[in-house]
């Protein structure tokens, strides 16, 4: 069974996100790159299913070449070989799908894993996409995922409580957060991911139309939320909700 | 002249009040507003949206008769070319997530997810980087899908009641199905229309302090229980409680957040509060910077106080 795990490079989810004074973007210099913390949960169910199934587990990223490190984590935490689509340029979710529809033809993996969202632009588009490009089914914000006899099940987390959704074989599934928890990467993966092979693939040379469709236009910090009273005690707190907020 | 496509959302035969926010964003746009139910037995859901739209249409096919991604968005792709939309719009509920980014690239359409309001015709915005920036996105292909924050549009007005036109839907060969759904079953009223939600973190120390503290206070209030996603993650509380931008994004008239530290992915999930009350014995803890009553104290002391003292000004 071959599975396809992309991986995105983002901010840290503890980096405290700040705008560049000409608000045409945000800050990067200082800030810790990680891999997107959903795909690192695709790569970890990945690799489960790669433990009972067989068969192989190959990462892909879409970026600079400093998405390398990201691609080495999942080698190190057990991934077999990467695939690094070099980009330096803008992407909509569109051209994202596009890219990977490319790529998956040529892979021809039975299972596209990804993370629900990137942390990042929080879009969530890019997995639904690449579904209908292939004519695949999908199942989105995985809980729970059982693959057999040519058909993955997939436990989703949905409003209001759990769906299960049957998609045959090859499906794109996507990683939510209680999917699993992803391991640390050993030292000896570590020593091995640097020997694993990692192919290089020009954007130029996959012949596709990535022109924005969606295009962010500007940043801006949310209105802060003005920050209101201390109150001394309970009979305070009530008495104020009561005539001040009218909350109760 | 913009023409809107409103995908329905509804469940057990009702309208998923969600579906408004989209209506609500589209009139915002102005033009001519369709609204498309699929199912099976759905005359009852395309009742609820006359008074919104001009014209609903009704697709009804076995094929559709559950909601799945794959041939739910055939149909809508369908239907929004048949009618010529410019705006294909739904509620960013779970179900829409799923769901409309295929209909945008069917439509070969860019998308604006999640979005918390509308600049123009093809100018949106919306929250990213878990709710710390927000983005102005302009969508510039001919057709836009859009989804919308729910909590960030007021319901639309009612308006004379449109007309109901059955559309042939085609939903196509489909690689997946729907097997069943496992509703989380409470007397509570639900995290998404809660008018108070009373919510609980680590300061809890454990899902004990969920029984004796953040339970006898909801029930006083006639609440629904929130919880961070660190006490989630540890298992202290069901999973589908978690308000953040990893969980429900909610807007109540009252939020009180109980040993919440405020993690920023927590705020993003709450802050659009009317009003919110902080309880929690650190000072500094970042929730206290949005919460518009703060009160520093330990809370398995103060909780029991104040759910009584409610209980009084209730009675």
């Amino acid at each position: 069974m071959k599975f396809l795990v992309t991986v995105k490079r983002v901010t840290d989810y503890e980096a405290k996100i700040k705008l560049k004074a000409d608000k045409s973007g945000i800050v990067t210099d200082g800030v810790n790159m990680i891999m997107n913390p959903f795909d690192e949960i695709a790569v970890e169910e990945a690799l489960r299913q790669k433990e009972k199934h067989g068969g192989e587990v190959v990462v892909l990223s879409i970026g600079s070449s400093d998405s390398v490190a990201q691609l080495r984590s999942a080698l190190a935490m057990g991934a077999d070989r990467a695939i690094l689509v070099k980009n330096d340029g803008e992407l909509d979710a569109n051209g994202v799908a596009k890219i990977l529809q490319k790529i998956v033809e040529k892979e021809a993996p039975d299972v596209v894993l990804m993370g629900k969202q990137a942390i990042d632009d929080d879009n969530n588009q890019a997995a639904q996409m690449l579904a209908e490009l292939l004519g695949w089914g999908q199942g989105t914000f995985a809980n729970t995922i059982t693959i057999d006899g040519g058909n993955a099940t997939i436990v989703r987390e949905a409003d209001g409580g759990l769906e299960t959704v049957k998609c045959s074989l090859p499906c794109v599934i996507t990683a939510d957060l209680r999917l699993n928890e992803p391991r640390y990467a050993s030292l000896p993966g570590i020593m091995k991911a640097k020997k694993k092979p990692l192919d290089e693939v020009e954007l130029s040379s996959l012949g596709l139309n990535t022109t924005l469709k969606v295009k962010v236009v500007g940043y801006e910090e949310p209105a802060a939320k003005q920050a209101g009273q201390k109150v001394p005690d309970v009979a305070t707190l009530v008495h104020k909700l009561k005539t001040e907020a009218k909350a109760i | 002249m913009a023409t809107h496509l409103i995908v329905a959302e509804h469940t057990g035969g009702k309208l998923v009040k969600a579906t408004l926010a989209a209506v609500s964003a589209a009139q915002k746009v102005g033009g001519t507003i369709h609204a498309i139910v699929l199912g099976q037995g759905i005359g009852d859901v395309a009742a609820e949206l006359a008074p919104f739209a001009a014209t609903v249409h009704t697709a009804e096919h076995p094929g559709v008769k559950d909601r799945a991604a794959q041939p739910w968005a055939k149909v809508i792709a369908d239907a929004a070319t048949a009618i010529g939309a410019t705006h294909v719009w739904a509620a960013a509920t779970g179900a829409g997530k799923d769901l409309m980014p295929r209909v945008a690239i069917r439509l070969d359409a860019g998308m604006a997810s999640d979005i918390s309001a509308v600049v123009n015709d093809s100018t949106f915005k919306r929250p990213m980087w878990a709710g710390n920036i927000t983005g102005t996105v302009a969508v510039s292909s001919a057709t836009k899908v859009i989804t919308v924050r729910p909590t960030e549009f007021a319901a639309p007005a009612a308006g004379a009641a449109g007309t109901i036109a059955a559309f042939a839907a085609d939903p196509g060969a489909s690689k997946m199905s729907f097997v069943s759904f496992d509703a989380v079953v409470s007397d509570r009223p639900a995290l998404s229309d809660a008018r108070v939600i009373v919510a609980g973190g680590r300061g809890l120390k454990g899902p004990e302090g969920f029984k004796t503290i953040v339970e006898p206070m909801a029930d006083v209030l006639s609440a629904a229980i929130g919880a961070s996603r660190a006490v989630c993650d540890a298992g202290w509380v069901p999973n589908d409680w978690q308000v953040g931008q990893t969980g429900k994004v909610v807007a109540p008239e009252l939020y009180i957040a109980i040993g919440i530290s405020g993690a920023i992915q927590h705020v993003a999930g709450m802050k659009g509060s009317k009003c919110i009350v902080a309880i929690n014995k650190e000072p500094e803890a970042p929730i206290f910077q949005v919460a518009d009553y703060g009160l520093v104290a330990d809370l398995f002391k103060v909780c029991p106080e104040l759910t009584e003292a409610l209980k009084a000004a209730k009675a």
